[in-house]
């Protein structure tokens, strides 16, 4: 029941404004909802990310906070405006050339935050900055990028401010291969202009709220709605499993499409949906889920894998009697063998939570049927794989594909979690059903108790070295939770097998996986596919060896580091690029330095205590011996506009602009700039990039815009009669080869067209799972430093060193960003991160790292190209993370003494195991 | 319709309380607001009307007297933060910078945070290591049966200390229809505050220590105020160590876990029961540290 609307004047960003408003409601819904300004954006609604910080008579708060009753000629500042003083103007060109937005969710609330320091100190310190912005969230960045950022307009070393696209001014010579070029999408996630999930929608669309189980495990009987219907103004529909007209069902695989749109008579898990309400925005904001018919028998639940495999544990899904998606397994050599003639054995079992992606963008977005013809239904959402998406809406709505189009809105943030739809099938049934636009915005609890996460996981491994250190054997059994639906645990059921040994040489492999049903939410993907939780068994077992052996913990991973011409555990010949030994080289004297000095800290205090830990890792780009292909096209017209129409939906990781300086590398038209389409991943115009994920757009879609760019490139010289080695370059309206021909732009054919398509060799894996899954594979290593408090058991991670391979850094501001990102999320999971249903479902229980929490990063890109990629690049995106934690953990280790085969180390644990070594 | 309403004076403010009892006071909302996203997230939309007193200007800030500081209950943690006050306040300070990011010390309250009773409020174990005294006020309706002292004839006004103030978790002596007016201080000494959490910012204490000490010239201690929060549904005085540290120089081989048994923590997603109790001994150790090292330096 909200109160009566007061009036209110207020001025916001220098503009005076008179509305109404209900007292209750939010500066937020009075920016957003009443004034149209968008670029204040909602994480969470209760405080806790920041994403809606602006400043209010100069000072920043959360405008989900303030209740507009207390706004009456108050001075409000938003991303939209200058700033005071037009601080906000100058950080947004600091943002854009630091890379210090990716996806740009939080960078509203980042900028807001840094305007408001900079009013009141001209010239702050980076502890007082980490201080300022420390109530924002970024989940992209690891902060460090913004920081730098906030630092330079403090020194006035960015003082120009930024008041229009940079890019105008940009020549595509400073585009190519190997810059630091601005993102091609920078300029509206600075500006606030950026258009979410949450941001748009016709002004026709009803809303719509999901009901969910509060159960674990339930049976539930829908009574009557109609009371609910007549005594609602407002309310249009309810909508339940009996409204979808195709196939209640959805999920990643075609013989594992286990989930339901909406629940029927029964629920699995906390959270599931099993009705929604559709009307207007008041009539749903009265409406509490108890006032809907809904007659709940809840059921004992199925938690953790112990549980589901118990003898006699019931079965989730009668098609998996024993609780079992799904089993992985790759088997090589002779394991008994070589365990009994080792030098020394190490074995262990390790546990790993739920863990939440966290991107600060909840899913939103909204569906209008019959925008593009009759029986048409068009979805925009915020996803990583459009077309995918797609597939699985046409399926729910018993449609053909060509019935339904997916135009993605800007993503904040994935890692992962968009790549299973939510929001999409749950509008299309509801548009379908009401006939009008339909729209939704899920709460921060919503999209954390409904939608997955990364794999729990408890892995028991051993491993062996003759007396040098060689590894002679690898031997892994993992389960997986992956909750009570499918999702993508086959996937990391499959991928886990191949990549467990960590990227070593290793004769004798035997490794098995399960993926296990629970009542919990489902697991899906998660930046890594179950190797970050693998990694953190075989690094852990690695440093066992290197102490059982007396060995230095780098020497060892160096002296079995894959490289060039190496056989991995699953027979491949790594023929081409395979850099870790140069990542450990580019590491060696750092960490020599770092033991150094951690010896020294230590013999002479006792309380807190240094340590030094290594890890690396290696993950294959692209789907696991499965076709992953990706297609490209590029357009000239007759006004000299050159367009990537690109489908691979840029996520805050940067493939557009990756694509785009792909595309002018391979165009070779100095002077020609290449546009982006305007909305990426649009099926309905553009082609099937596939799904942003598996770190394989750079490399994959990569592909596709070279080979598309060079296609254009080709038809021009063949137009202009022009020789292969003939060089065309930009002048005026008109192009020119060579010296000798000049065409003007206006009297090239109507439309020229290059098209690219690319899809990586691989090749299908045995029972055994030999085989050649993946068409290259990312490696690295890194080093972390921490420092532990012995009697609080706290961990302070100080300093990471990272080394990559990348192939070939493309845009290395890029690449840094996706390490520091990668880096703040492996701390998360090494140190706090920690998803328990029903207890940890928000940002203030469930505790992501702050800016406080970043060390410094120092980043060695190293090159080692790859003939099969896009100039020599392979992927880094989930490279990025799985290095982190086992450095962590190692380090912890080093410190304490103490061997950590739990995670997140959270103090109390950490302490216990203290402890525990001390007694 | 639920109300809302924006008195500019507290007899308006207490008025309008006593005529509808059922209303929720609101101050910096910063708790209200994501209380009610906590509701309406597995569809509890229900909210009660709302009495915001931010108008009432006078009720913020510091007022020092000859014998008191007053703090009003709208003071914020960024007031907290910038106001110009004596070591005594140290803790208070050092707890207001530590209190949510920087949006919510501009405007969460002393007073909300008091009324809200968290057991993880780091105000609260401050505001009882200085033995606040907290102020509040009804209005004097007819019906008010309350046996307290009445200021004025329209105001009835009770006053507690601190630690009976804070009844238990998120329970407080608060009358129905009452609002806390004012909060006292007064004594001297130098107040001290730890927090202890898995992250760097934005984080709720697994356990917290505010102190106050103040010694004699021969550093021998003659006040001592130890504070534990977080480790049970209130915050507790822990009385036996500060019997035994008085008289003498501030020493944290003193602190012995016995003196800690009043403590009730629990096993949550923060941390373990045995860890909150053993973390709080170790940050009250650390505390007296601190303490002894300004003893010295003051007396240097
Ligand atoms: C992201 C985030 C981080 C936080 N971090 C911390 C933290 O680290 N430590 C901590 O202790 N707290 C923390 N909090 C909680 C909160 O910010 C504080 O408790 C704050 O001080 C509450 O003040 P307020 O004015 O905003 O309260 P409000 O939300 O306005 O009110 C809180 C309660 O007090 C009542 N109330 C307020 N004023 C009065 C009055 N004068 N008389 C009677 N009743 C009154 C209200 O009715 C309500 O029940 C955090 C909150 C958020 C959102
Ligand atoms: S939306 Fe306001 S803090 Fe998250
Ligand atoms: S850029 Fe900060 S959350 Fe994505």
């Amino acid at each position: 029941m909200a109160a009566p609307h007061i009036s209110l004047e207020l001025t916001v960003n220098g503009a005076a404004h008179a509305v109404a408003a209900e007292p209750f409601s939010t500066l937020a819904d009075v920016l957003r909802d009443t004034l149209g300004l968008t670029g204040t954006k909602i994480g969470c609604d209760a405080g806790d990310c920041g994403a809606c910080t602006v400043l209010l008579d100069g000072a920043q708060v959360c405008a989900c906070l303030v209740p507009a009753a207390q706004l009456h000629g108050r001075t409000i500042d938003t991303v939209e405006g200058a700033g005071p003083q037009g601080v906000t103007d100058q950080l947004r060109q600091a943002f854009l050339s630091h890379g210090a937005a990716q996806c740009g969710i939080c960078t509203p609330g980042m900028l807001m935050a840094a305007t408001a320091l900079l009013t009141e100190i001209p010239a702050p310190s980076r502890p007082e900055i980490e201080a300022a912005l420390g109530g924002v969230l970024c989940r992209c960045t690891g902060y460090i990028k913004i920081i730098d950022a906030v630092e330079d307009v403090g020194a006035r070393r960015v003082r120009e401010p930024a008041v229009a696209n940079p890019r105008a001014e940009t020549d595509a010579d400073t585009f190519g291969v190997g810059r630091r070029a601005e993102r091609v999408d920078g300029w509206a996630k600075v500006s606030g202009r950026e258009l979410f999930g949450a941001d748009a929608a016709p002004e026709d669309a009803l809303w719509m709220r999901v009901i969910r189980s509060p159960h674990a495990h339930a049976r539930f009987v829908i009574g009557d709605f109609a009371p609910l219907m007549a005594a609602t103004p407002g309310l249009v529909a309810l909508v339940t499993a009996a409204d979808v007209p195709g196939e209640n069902s959805f999920g990643i695989f075609p013989d594992t499409k286990d989930q339901p749109v909406f629940a029927e008579q029964h629920v699995r898990y906390r959270g599931e949906a099993v009705a929604a309400l559709v009307g207007s925005r008041a009539a749903l904001a009265q409406i509490a889920d108890s006032d809907v018919p809904l007659a709940w028998t809840p059921l004992p639940a199925l938690t953790g894998i112990e549980a589901a495999t118990a003898k006699g544990a019931p079965a989730l899904h009668s098609a998996r009697s024993d609780n079992v998606l799904t089993r992985g397994r790759l088997a090589r050599g002779d394991v008994a063998g070589a365990h009994a003639g080792a030098a020394a054995s190490a074995s262990g079992t390790f546990e790993t939570g739920f863990v939440e992606h966290a991107y600060i963008e909840p899913e939103a977005g909204y569906a209008v049927p019959d925008a593009d013809g009759p029986g048409t239904i068009t979805v925009h959402a915020s996803t990583q794989a459009p077309y995918m998406d797609r597939d699985e809406v046409a399926r729910v709505l018993g449609v053909p594909k060509e019935k339904v189009r997916i135009v993605p809105t800007a993503c904040g943030g994935g890692f992962g979690g968009k790549l299973d739809v939510a929001v999409q099938p749950l509008l299309a049934v509801a548009a379908r059903k009401v006939g009008q636009p339909v729209r939704i915005v899920y709460s921060r609890t919503e999209s954390m108790s409904s939608t997955t996460k990364r794999h729990p996981s408890r892995i028991t491994a051993k491993a062996s070295a003759d007396a040098v250190g060689h590894l002679l054997a690898y031997e892994m059994h993992g389960d997986f939770n992956t909750g009570a639906y499918a999702s993508w645990g086959p996937t990391v059921a499959n991928r886990v097998p191949i990549h467990a040994t960590g990227p070593y040489k290793v004769p004798h492999v035997f490794n098995l996986t399960r993926a296990i049903y629970t009542n919990e939410t489902p697991a899906g993907a998660f930046r890594g596919f179950g190797v970050p939780q693998s990694a953190i068994a075989n690094e852990t077992l690695m440093d066992d060896l290197a102490e059982k052996l007396g060995l230095d913990r780098w020497q060892i991973r160096r002296r079995n580091a894959l490289g060039r011409g190496d056989t991995t555990p699953s027979g491949q010949v790594l023929q081409y690029s395979a850099g870790l030994p140069e990542c450990l080289d580019a590491l060696k004297p750092a960490w020599d330095k770092a033991n150094i000095d951690a010896a020294a800290h230590n013999a002479i205090d006792a309380r807190y205590k240094s340590g030094v830990g290594i890890a690396c890792m290696w993950y294959g780009c692209g789907n696991t011996s499965l076709s992953n292909p990706s297609a490209m096209r590029i357009t000239l017209g007759r006004d000299g506009a050159v367009t990537l129409w690109s489908g691979a939906v840029d996520i805050g990781q940067g493939v557009s602009t990756v694509l785009v300086q792909i595309a002018t590398e391979a165009l070779a038209i100095p002077g020609l700039r290449i546009e982006l389409n305007a909305t990426v991943g649009d099926t309905g115009t553009t082609l099937d990039a596939g799904k942003t994920s598996a770190s394989r757009q750079t490399f994959v879609s990569g592909n596709a815009a070279r080979l598309a760019a060079l296609d254009l490139r080709s038809q021009l010289l063949r137009f202009a009669n022009a020789g292969d080695d003939a060089g065309i370059a930009r002048d005026g309206d008109a192009l020119c080869f060579g010296t000798v021909r000049r065409i003007r732009f206006a009297d090239l054919p109507a439309m020229i067209e290059g098209f690219g398509t690319y899809d990586p060799p691989t090749t299908a894996l045995d029972a055994d799972g030999q085989g050649s899954p993946y068409a290259t594979y990312g490696f690295a290593a890194q080093i972390a430093e921490v420092e532990v408090d012995m009697r609080l058991g706290t961990t302070k991670v100080v300093h990471i060193h990272a080394a990559h391979d990348v192939g070939r850094a493309i845009n290395p501001t890029l690449v840094e960003g996706q390490i520091h990102g990668g880096i703040a999320q492996g701390l998360g999971l090494a140190l706090m991160e920690e998803f328990i249903p029903g207890r940890t479902e928000n940002l203030h229980d469930y505790l992501i790292p702050t800016t406080g929490d970043m060390p410094p990063v120092s980043v060695h890109i190293i090159e080692d190209v790859d003939p099969e990629g896009p100039y020599g690049a392979k992927g880094v995106g989930e490279p990025a993370l799985i290095a982190t934690a086992p450095a962590i953990l190692g380090a912890i280790r080093h410190a304490t003494g103490v061997t950590v085969r739990k995670v997140p180390v959270l103090p109390h644990r950490l302490w216990e195991l203290i402890r525990q070594l001390q007694d | 319709m639920s109300a809302y309403h924006r008195p500019t004076t507290l007899d308006e403010a207490l008025r309008i309380y006593a005529e509808d009892p059922s209303l929720k006071v609101l101050a910096g909302g910063t708790d209200i607001y994501p209380g009610k996203a906590t509701r309406a997230a597995w569809g509890d939309m229900k909210h009660q009307g709302i009495l915001d007193i931010s108008r009432i200007t006078h009720m913020r800030g510091f007022t020092e007297t000859p014998t008191d500081w007053w703090i009003g209950p709208l003071t914020t943690w960024r007031d907290i933060i910038d106001a110009d006050l004596p070591p005594l306040f140290d803790g208070l300070k050092a707890a207001a910078r530590g209190i949510g990011g920087a949006q919510i010390q501009n405007r969460g309250t002393i007073g909300g945070n008091l009324c809200h009773a968290s057991p993880a409020a780091d105000g609260i174990a401050v505001l009882q290591s200085l033995r606040a005294q907290i102020y509040t006020c009804y209005w004097n309706g007819p019906e008010t049966t309350q046996n307290a002292p009445i200021i004025s004839p329209m105001h009835v006004a009770p006053s507690f200390v601190i630690a009976s103030f804070i009844e238990g978790s998120r329970r407080t002596k608060l009358a129905d229809s009452a609002i806390v007016t004012n909060i006292s201080v007064s004594g001297k000494g130098r107040g001290y505050f730890r927090k202890l959490g898995s992250r760097a910012h934005l984080v709720i204490s697994i356990a917290m220590v505010a102190a106050v000490f103040d010694w004699d010239e021969r550093g021998n201690v003659r006040t001592a105020r130890i504070v534990v929060g977080a480790c049970s549904p209130m915050a507790q005085r822990i009385s036996a160590l500060e019997d035994i540290l008085r008289g003498k120089p501030l020493d944290p081989a003193l602190a012995l876990p016995e003196h800690f048994s009043m403590l009730t923590p629990i096993d949550d997603v923060r941390a373990s029961a045995d860890y909150r109790r053993a973390a709080a001994l170790q940050l009250v150790k650390d505390v007296i540290t601190e303490a002894a090292e300004d003893q010295r330096n003051v007396r240097r």
